[in-house]
């Protein structure tokens, strides 16, 4: 029987990208200078002013978002404008790349969702997490569906001639029931309330995944042909 | 290994330009194909729908490996394929390039074997030069070394003597000659020493501006 991917085929065009990311730092300069670019601005427009919670959540959200679409897109990209495409195409079924672009931009959206994180915390002094819980679970929940529609959108946009301002403006739409439910979780645990009363926030943000990954599984084959 | 390529009724359409139409043949065992026409006729384009890269508008190829029909999905463990505007990865060097392809493929990484191509290639003083500073015939010779690393039954070759010095030119037809004795090769050429190497030849000037 045919396997949907191949486990050790796919961890190594992972570890391809993660080498080739550390030699070419493609996607990593880009998105660290923007996380720091974005910090800086906003912390410039808050001034000496609190903002509220819904507003700090918010915010965290915002950053993490175009952070990612500065850098997401990158993996299928690079790929495209360097003409390698092909060699993949050659040496590896189609799902086989996509979970192995999947994995990179999974890990790389953690590293950079770690990186803000942190930043955010030393930077801005109104964002007091009270549910470590919820926050570290909606960082978790919401790092893996946004890079699972980030992956199937960069290799959508890849093929196309305007590639920079495509991405945010396809990924907006799909990503935003994702969005809406990260802001308001990472809200609940700036609240401090229990992680039962969130339980229906993850499970919408584990549907989120599921859909996306199954219906880029069944997509990628088309997109990445022709 | 008993393998056949089957092309039946091949079109392709590019932003509704016809490119061909109508393209039957056969290839089977110990036999190579030389896919000729002049520049814009596509042969490119037919090399990338037989190594399932390109999805033709209309038709199929179909290839069997000792009679079991392999799905287009699979067929690139049976393929071998070097062409001008194929790329490696520059910012590796031929050893990396060569084994993160072995691994990619799931098949064993077999460093003699590798040490073997490269040599054979002319490669091997350079293995752990990144490919980024290749010559533009040194990264073509990588290029036969990445086709034969899974020793494929069938190998395609576009332009296979592009950017080689006179060396080179003859490790390739080495290369097609060793090639025919175990399975196939397709070439797409418009050189007339490429074509002595095959016993078949579709020219595809005849397959244009049929009307569709």
């Amino acid at each position: 029987m045919n396997k949907i991917f191949n486990i050790n085929s796919a961890l190594t065009i992972f570890i391809k990208d993660f080498r080739s990311e550390l030699r070419t730092r493609y996607a990593l300069n880009a998105l660290i200078m923007f996380v720091i670019t974005t910090l800086a601005i906003i912390l410039f427009a808050v001034a000496n002013e609190t903002p509220s919670i819904e507003i700090s959540a918010g915010i965290l959200w915002i950053v993490i978002f175009f952070s990612a679409m500065s850098g997401m897109a990158r993996t299928f990209v690079s790929e495209e404008e360097r003409g390698t495409v092909m060699t993949l195409h050659l040496i590896a079924k189609p799902s086989t790349v996509f979970f192995g672009k999947l994995l990179f931009n999974l890990i790389l959206l953690f590293l950079m969702n770690i990186f803000t994180v942190v930043l955010y915390l030393i930077l801005i002094p109104s964002f007091i997490i009270k549910s470590y819980d919820i926050f570290l679970l909606t960082i978790f929940l919401g790092t893996i569906g946004l890079s699972a529609a980030s992956t199937i959108i960069a290799a959508i946009i890849a093929k196309s001639n305007t590639k920079g301002t495509l991405y945010p403006v396809l990924s907006f739409p799909i990503l935003l029931p994702l969005l809406m439910i990260v802001i308001k979780s990472t809200k609940s645990a700036l609240e401090g309330i229990e992680i039962a009363k969130a339980m229906g926030d993850f499970q919408v943000m584990i549907a989120y995944f599921v859909v996306i990954t199954a219906v880029s599984y069944l997509l990628f084959d088309y997109v990445w042909k022709d | 290994m008993d393998i056949k390529l089957e092309v039946q009724n091949i079109k392709k359409i590019f932003n509704g330009r016809k490119i061909f139409s109508d393209i039957n043949f056969q290839l089977e065992n110990k036999s190579a194909l030389a896919i000729t026409g002049r520049n814009g006729s596509g042969k490119s384009t037919l090399v990338k729908i037989l190594a399932g890269v390109l999805s033709p508008t209309n038709g199929q190829v179909d290839f069997y490996l000792n009679g079991k029909s392999i799905d287009l999905q699979n067929r690139y463990q049976y393929f071998g394929f070097v062409a001008p505007y194929l790329q490696m990865y520059d910012e590796f060097t031929a050893m990396e390039n060569l084994e993160l392809f072995a691994r990619i493929r799931n098949i064993e990484v077999d460093k003699d074997y590798i040490d073997l191509l490269l040599k054979r290639v002319n490669l091997y003083e350079r293995k752990d030069s990144y490919v980024r500073e290749y010559s533009s015939g040194m990264k073509q010779r990588l290029k036969y070394a990445f086709a034969l690393l899974h020793k494929p039954p069938l190998l395609i070759l576009d332009e296979p003597r592009s950017n080689l010095d006179a060396e080179g030119i003859s490790v390739v037809y080495q290369i097609i000659q060793e090639q025919k004795q175990s399975g196939c090769v397709v070439v797409a050429t418009n050189d007339s020493e490429d074509i002595q190497f095959c016993n078949q030849e579709i020219d595809l000037n005849q397959f244009r501006n049929i009307a569709k």
